[in-house]
């Protein structure tokens, strides 16, 4: 390389331009800033983040250890890539996105010590992490005390809502409402046999699966509801059980390893998912890997996004996702919630045409973004997305086949009067 | 519950729960047995129990690889190649670990339980960095899937019945070389005495390597056999070791026998309960039923007379 630099026109930048050309599709979907309006840094940056002229740093916080090492990798990738097109594009307010990533190691009280570290000594920008709800829990009152911006991405129970957090997956109802409609509509299931692993997610969103049921689904009824300890790994009582049963529906909320087990389980034990209806809200493509996809074909699944979903977006995140980590990686509903983080921060920065969080926060609620691989999406005035449901159904090779999807946008609703 | 069911299907679901509970049960003794030798000869907590099942979990997944790569047409015997490799592998790194560390700590009892822990976290996370933190999927030949059909509503898993035919074999070949070989009885020896055995001439050390690889192995085919019905992942062996220690100390740590006796009752109630109950209260009033029982005979079910 040349040692004669020109002024103004730095090396790392350069080196950027250059890997830049590889993501040149998604580019050209983006407004280029030019590099006269650059705004200054004391301008943009009232309250001493880390914003200098030509960086400005955000955290990434997330478990690379540790059991949920498992899940929370795919989020990584995404909200790594994200910021590398951002950069590759012109960065945020002409500034080149900088990242700091700290290790949860899925344990709560690290995600809450590192996340004020992120804020307090790395004055982080904006922060994209955690994946549980019991670390987001630990992490939100630091973001709520040192004030800062937490983007996260998985699908939870709602029930919460802060000014310092954007929340890229659905909330419960998002998730729920619409699959039950659909398998109440087209296959005329009437009962449903309510499985989940013990905690509060599977539980809560059981909760509203129910009242929704009883409530909403004319002549449908809850014939069996079903909690397993985390890491549970025998399900064959249950399997006779739902044997027994009969149910029209089997409704699935098992996480983690108990998955695996409960799918190899149920084929093994002579269930043909072909001819029984599983809805799960909790299997994406990350999760199929592990159970193979020869032991859930056929099963549904009711999430936002699949990577086989037909757009044009979706067509240049799936090859930009794969080159960056791979061939074989596969992009969960989960994943995908968290390429938005970095994208939805920057689109709302320049609409605010500051990085203050308090400004942030003030701008977030309408923004919009047309290049999200599930389509487009928007925030809504309660921090949650605006976003469709769809139903995929579970092909031997791990992927899922798009069998439905809500005509609009679903309205985010965290806290949903008569489900509670 | 039962009042809307016919007869047949009443039966059909009876004979298959009993299949639940033996199949729970035959996973219950593989997955204690490794474990059960190590602490009952050796007095040796071995907390990374669940991490040398994995490493034959993944060592099944690359078998079944390589042999999907190679050997295509002999893919469907893949998994007796697998249980043996798992069985080397794992029984070769315990014996590693006996040497580098659980020998320095014989009369520490209590460090061995904290070394064996932090060696469990190594291993964990040596096997995220070899092989991702994302769980993998081992592919099964044809056959091990799906289920028997005995009659027209009685469906038995064919992975259930495999895993109980290799518990039989195993526990078979775990006695008679504990109790009828010459090496057995060099091993019984070391327990009872150890001063004496090795003044009449056992080498202890060696007896001493041999059996802690030898649970180590135990635990690797139990890991293989595990890919069928669970998940291979870098933590999926915690999943077992609460199970395993449970099982273990409640059937009397240095008993074989105390065991097996202890992965029947335990099985049998967790498969109970768990039809009539749900699966989170069938755990609990299992663990409530042995805390008590423990209370009352401390030293578990069975428990060998040793001279101290």
């Amino acid at each position: 390389m040349s040692d004669e630099i020109k002024p103004g026109l730095k090396s790392p930048l350069r080196r950027k331009l250059l890997m830049g050309m590889a993501a040149l599709p998604a580019i050209s979907m983006l407004p280029r800033p030019s590099f006269a309006d650059v705004p200054a840094t004391s301008a943009i940056n009232t309250t001493g983040l880390a914003v200098t002229d030509s960086e400005v740093t955000v955290g990434i916080l997330h478990s690379v250890t540790g059991t949920m090492a498992i899940s929370e990798t795919g989020s990584v990738e995404a909200e790594k890539l994200a910021i590398s097109q951002i950069n590759d594009a012109g960065g945020v307010l002409g500034r080149k996105i900088k990242f700091i990533q700290e290790d949860g190691a899925s344990d709560w009280p690290t995600f809450a010590e590192k996340a004020k570290k992120l804020l307090v000594n790395d004055k982080c920008a904006a922060v994209m992490g955690c994946w549980t709800s019991a670390s987001r829990k630990a992490v939100l009152p630091v973001f709520e005390q040192y004030n800062g911006m937490l983007y996260y991405p998985t699908f939870y129970e709602g029930l919460e809502q802060s000014k310092n957090v954007i929340y890229t997956g659905q909330e419960a109802t998002q998730q729920i409402l619409a699959g039950l409609d659909w398998v109440n509509k087209t296959k005329g299931s009437k009962t449903f046999y309510l499985l989940g692993s013990d905690y509060i997610w599977p539980r809560t969103s059981n909760k509203i699966a129910r009242k929704h049921i009883e409530g909403h689904l004319e002549g449908c009824k809850v014939v069996g509801e079903e909690y397993f300890p985390l890491g549970n790994t025998q399900f064959n009582s249950v399997i006779n059980k739902i044997k027994l049963v009969k149910p029209d529906v089997i409704y699935a909320i098992i996480v983690g390893g108990s998955n695996v087990a409960f799918y190899k389980q149920l084929k093994a034990a002579g269930i043909d998912l072909s001819k029984q209806t599983l809805l799960t809200i909790s299997v994406t493509e990350d999760e199929i890997d592990g159970i193979g996809g020869e032991n859930i074909a056929g099963a549904y699944a009711c999430m936002k996004y699949f990577q086989s979903l037909d757009n044009p977006n979706n067509k240049v995140f799936v090859p930009a996702f794969k080159k960056m980590w791979g061939e074989k990686t596969v992009i969960g509903d989960v994943t995908q919630a968290a390429y938005l983080g970095p994208w939805l921060w920057k689109l709302t920065a320049e609409k605010a045409g500051s990085f203050d969080i308090d400004k942030i926060a003030a701008a977030s609620p309408g923004v919009e973004f047309k290049g999200a691989p599930e389509g487009y999406v928007r925030i809504h005035e309660n921090h949650h997305l605006w976003s469709k449901t769809r139903v995929g159904r579970a092909k031997a090779d791990g992927q899922y086949e798009l069998i439905y999807e809500t005509a609009d946008l679903v309205e985010p609703n965290p806290f949903p009067k008569g489900y509670q | 519950m039962f009042g809307d069911y016919s007869l047949g299907d009443l039966g059909a679901i009876f004979a298959m729960q009993g299949f639940a509970g033996l199949i729970l049960f035959s996973v219950y003794v593989l997955m204690a047995l490794g474990l059960a030798i190590i602490f009952g000869q050796m007095g040796v907590i071995n907390m990374a129990h669940g991490e040398f099942m994995i490493l034959g979990a993944y060592v099944t997944w690359m078998t079944s690889n390589a042999f999907q790569q190679y050997l295509p047409s002999l893919f469907p015997g893949y998994f007796f190649v697998a249980m043996i490799l798992a069985f080397i592998a794992s029984g070769a790194l315990g014996m590693l670990v006996e040497w580098g560390l659980i020998r320095h700590l014989y009369k520490r009892p209590l460090d061995t339980l904290l070394a064996t822990w932090g060696l469990s976290l190594i291993l964990q996370q040596a096997y995220r960095s070899i092989f991702g933190a994302r769980e993998v999927g081992v592919d099964l030949p044809e056959w091990m899937m799906g289920s028997w059909q005995a009659t027209d509503t009685i469906q038995i898993p064919i992975n259930g019945m495999f895993v109980m035919a290799l518990t039989i074999l195993i526990t078979i070949a775990v006695s008679y070389v504990l109790f009828w070989s010459r090496w057995g009885r060099q091993v019984r020896a070391v327990v009872q005495n150890r001063v004496m055995a090795g003044a009449v001439g056992i080498n202890t050390e060696k007896v001493d390597r041999y059996t802690f690889g030898l649970g180590c192995g135990i635990a690797g085919v139990a890991g293989s056999a595990f890919t069928m019905i669970g998940s291979t992942g870098p933590t999926a062996g915690q999943l077992y070791i609460v199970d395993t220690f449970l099982v273990v100390v409640f059937g009397g740590a240095a008993s074989l026998f105390g065991t097996i006796a202890s992965a029947f009752t335990i099985s049998q109630t967790q498969s109970t309960l768990e039809f009539f109950l749900s699966g989170s209260m069938a755990k609990v009033i299992t663990l409530l039923a042995i805390v008590a029982i423990l209370m009352m005979r401390p030293q578990g079910l069975f428990a060998l007379k040793v001279r101290k």
